[in-house]
């Protein structure tokens, strides 16, 4: 079992958070993980992606070689179009809907949904709105991770087991909204697949 | 379980583990993490380990030495630029010797994630005719501190360890192994080798190049250094530090056909290259950073078509290695990757919303159509993205420091309206000097510290420069009719373009203090710092 997976976004969306979930449990399930990061000047506003490898055996390179990312999870749409070379043929594309637009020349809304929609297979949701509704426009992450949880092959007890954990220090009602925004994205990508597929 | 740590922080587990007393440093990426890591840590605290961020590479390496001098073990931890910084100590400590373990520490960053180029430090550790050690993955980071430790006993030099930016900052699951105590105080027993005149220059410099056979003979039997020959002739590959990833990653299942020498351990391991070199038709030098190991073969072995790397194109020179870029030099085809579709846009970093050093440039760029363009000299920092558009208010950018000097020479070469503009904890780092410079002849700048009471590029760590600023200017001699601070607000904006054209007009060294916090700081770190520059002034 060999799994590769490309986190996008910008700098200081917090893709590293939902990093964090996915390496504490690959490692609970005695999984080997490789998970590259991006520190210093491209963390100020710029494009920022990280390189998660999930595998039963030892993992050689950091980085995944272009063409084999089984998935591409973005939390910003044009963002996941950028690492498209990764991208194996069959992979998944999934991202949040809400751009976030810090430059002049971001593309129309509408082309940029075309081109991602015009991929095989794809999940858009929109979970920066509906990390608002359960309470916190932060677990927009945890609502993706939720969206990808089913396509990723670890289970999802060890998936909750490490969001309680990462999230321990805080209180019940943190974790709790983090638990819900992770159940709630599993079930509109459900949704979401159902209908489109 | 496994703990699942950077390479960075692996590395500073197993200093920790090894029995280190103290770690010297000043934030830089790909580096920081290894500092901050044992900054954190419980142990490192209970354990009295020495963690404060020094001013700048090379005190912190001084440091180091003086620890290891009374015998304890030290680590010093740069980016690979601060290595330029603190190559005066480095140089002369390698003819000096060490006392009790002392490993240095260098991150490069080829593809210059976050620098200003790519050199390769390895260079320097064989210019010092040092060991160095090169880890392939995040458990040999770990494994290789306590080696590392040894080997600078054993050898009484110091030993570097080559980091690059994708092993810094890429996480795996780390098996933690036992700790040993720390070395008590034990001085040198001759410490005439410390004293560096001629007399006893000579006879270290003497020592230290007879002890070439015996870092060779280290690194011939290091278990770092690997060599598998297989029956297939065709190719051979000689993989260093993380290249052995990317070479491991492409041959991983037929292996049968290809033979590996990995290197971990520098000197380069001679007898076990000319196995492998006998043993194949085609040498493929796979390393990452300049083609050190590559030029070597050819002079072990005289110019010849049968070495491949970066020098004959096959691997590109420039950049970081990758699995494709590996792949495509063993031979491997690659299916052509998909685009990235056109309407993806370039997303550069930029300066944080409500940032004082945009502020700043807004108030200097006001008054270029006045004063000139192409004339105010940048530093390494945040304020660096103050190049790019829609900002582009800085000119140049080349070493920490290079800001003041570099204005100092302009205006000596009669361009008028110089202005450096210098971050605080990059003045405190190499721009006192240099303003030294500047106040003794009295030279018609305008030099800007931005001071934000944090080293932020690098994750906001303290500066030593909070509170100080003015004592160090005034100390320094700078005029204090021209010593002015600012508070850049847009608010403040018109009064500071009186207050800089005012500067401007001077014909000798002024310096205005932009003051303000960084914005990702806490309130409670603000608070903090508000309290500490009442106190100092």
């Amino acid at each position: 079992m060999k799994y590769n997976l490309i986190l996008s976004g910008v700098g200081g969306q917090g893709i590293l958070t939902i990093a964090a979930v996915l390496d504490t449990a690959t490692l609970q399930q005695k999984l080997f993980v490789k998970q590259s990061e991006v520190h210093g000047m491209s963390q100020r506003g710029g494009a920022v992606q990280c390189h998660v490898r999930i595998s039963d055996k030892e993992i050689y390179s950091d980085l995944i070689p272009q063409g084999k990312a089984d998935m591409i999870l973005s939390v910003e749409p044009m963002e996941v179009l950028r690492y498209l070379p990764y991208l194996e043929n069959k992979g998944w594309l999934i991202t949040d809907a809400n751009p976030f637009i810090n430059i002049s020349n971001y593309p129309e809304k509408k082309e940029l949904f075309e081109q991602i929609k015009s991929h095989p297979n794809h999940i858009i949701i929109n979970a920066t709105e509906v990390a608002k509704k359960i309470g916190n426009t932060k677990a927009a992450n945890m609502v993706l991770l939720g969206a990808a949880s089913s396509l990723i092959p670890l289970s999802e007890e060890s998936i909750l087991t490490a969001i309680k954990k990462l999230f321990q220090n805080k209180s019940d009602r943190v974790i709790n909204l983090n638990i819900e925004a992770f159940q709630t994205g599993k079930k509109l990508a459900k949704d979401y697949t159902d209908f489109v597929y | 379980m496994k703990s699942l740590l950077l390479g960075n922080e692996a590395l500073a587990q197993g200093a920790i583990d090894s029995g280190l007393s103290g770690v010297y440093a000043y934030p830089g990426t790909p580096s920081t993490e290894v500092t901050e890591y044992i900054q954190k840590s419980k142990t490192a605290k209970s354990l009295g380990i020495h963690t404060t961020w020094s001013v700048n590479e090379k005190t912190a390496m001084e440091a180091a030495l003086g620890m290891s001098y009374t015998g304890k073990r030290s680590m010093v931890v740069m980016k690979h630029v601060g290595l330029n910084v603190a190559s005066d100590v480095f140089m002369n400590m390698a003819v000096s010797g060490v006392n009790g373990g002392l490993v240095v520490v260098v991150a490069d960053d080829p593809s210059m994630h976050s620098s200003q180029n790519e050199q390769d430090s390895r260079f320097y550790g064989k210019f010092a005719m040092v060991p160095i050690l090169e880890p392939s993955n995040q458990q040999e980071a770990y494994n290789i501190m306590h080696y590392a430790f040894d080997l600078s006993e054993e050898y009484k030099l110091p030993v570097l360890v080559r980091m690059v930016t994708r092993l810094s900052h890429s996480r795996a699951g780390i098996i933690i192994k036992e700790r040993r105590a720390q070395n008590g105080i034990q001085l040198p027993v001759d410490t005439t080798r410390f004293a560096l005149i001629p007399l006893n220059a000579k006879k270290q410099f003497e020592k230290l190049v007879k002890k070439k056979s015996v870092l060779l003979e280290s690194s011939e039997k290091s278990r770092f250094n690997k060599l598998k020959l297989k029956e297939d002739c065709s190719l051979g590959i000689i993989a260093c530090g993380i290249a052995y990833n990317y070479v491991m990653e492409n041959i991983s299942g037929n292996e049968e056909f290809y033979s590996v020498l990995k290197v971990s351990q520098y000197p380069l391991p001679k007898e076990k290259v000319k196995e492998l070199y006998k043993h194949c038709n085609k040498i493929l030098v796979v390393e990452e950073g300049y083609p050190i190991v590559e030029e070597l073969l050819h002079n072990y072995f005289d110019e010849n078509d049968k070495i491949k790397g970066k020098l004959t194109e096959d691997i590109p020179f420039i950049g970081e290695l990758n699995p494709n870029t590996v792949g495509k030099a063993i031979g491997f085809f690659h299916n052509g990757a998909q685009e990235i579709p056109e309407i993806v846009s370039n997303r550069p970093p930029q300066l944080c919303e409500g940032c004082g050093h945009t502020d700043l440039f807004n108030t200097i760029n006001e008054l270029i159509p006045e004063i000139g363009n192409k004339r105010v000299f940048g530093d390494i920092g945040c304020y660096a993205l103050g190049a790019l558009p829609p900002l582009n208010t800085i000119n140049t950018l080349i070493d920490m420091g290079a800001s003041i000097t570099m204005a100092k020479g302009a205006a000596d070469a009669g361009l008028e309206n110089a202005i450096a503009i210098i971050g605080d904890s990059t003045f405190t780092h190499s721009g006192m000097t240099g303003l030294l410079d500047a106040v003794y002849e009295n030279t018609p700048i305008t030099v800007i510290i931005s001071d934000n009471s944090a080293i932020a590029m690098t994750g906001a760590q303290d500066s030593t420069a909070v509170g100080r600023l003015k004592g160090i200017c005034l100390g320094i001699g700078v005029d204090p009719e021209h010593l002015k601070t600012i508070v850049p607000l847009k608010k403040n904006h018109k009064e500071n373009v009186t207050l800089l054209r005012n500067e401007l007009s001077y014909k000798g060294v002024s310096v205005i203090i932009s003051q303000r916090p960084c914005v990702r700081l806490s309130r409670d770190k603000k608070e903090e710092i508000k309290l500490k520059i009442a106190s100092l002034n």
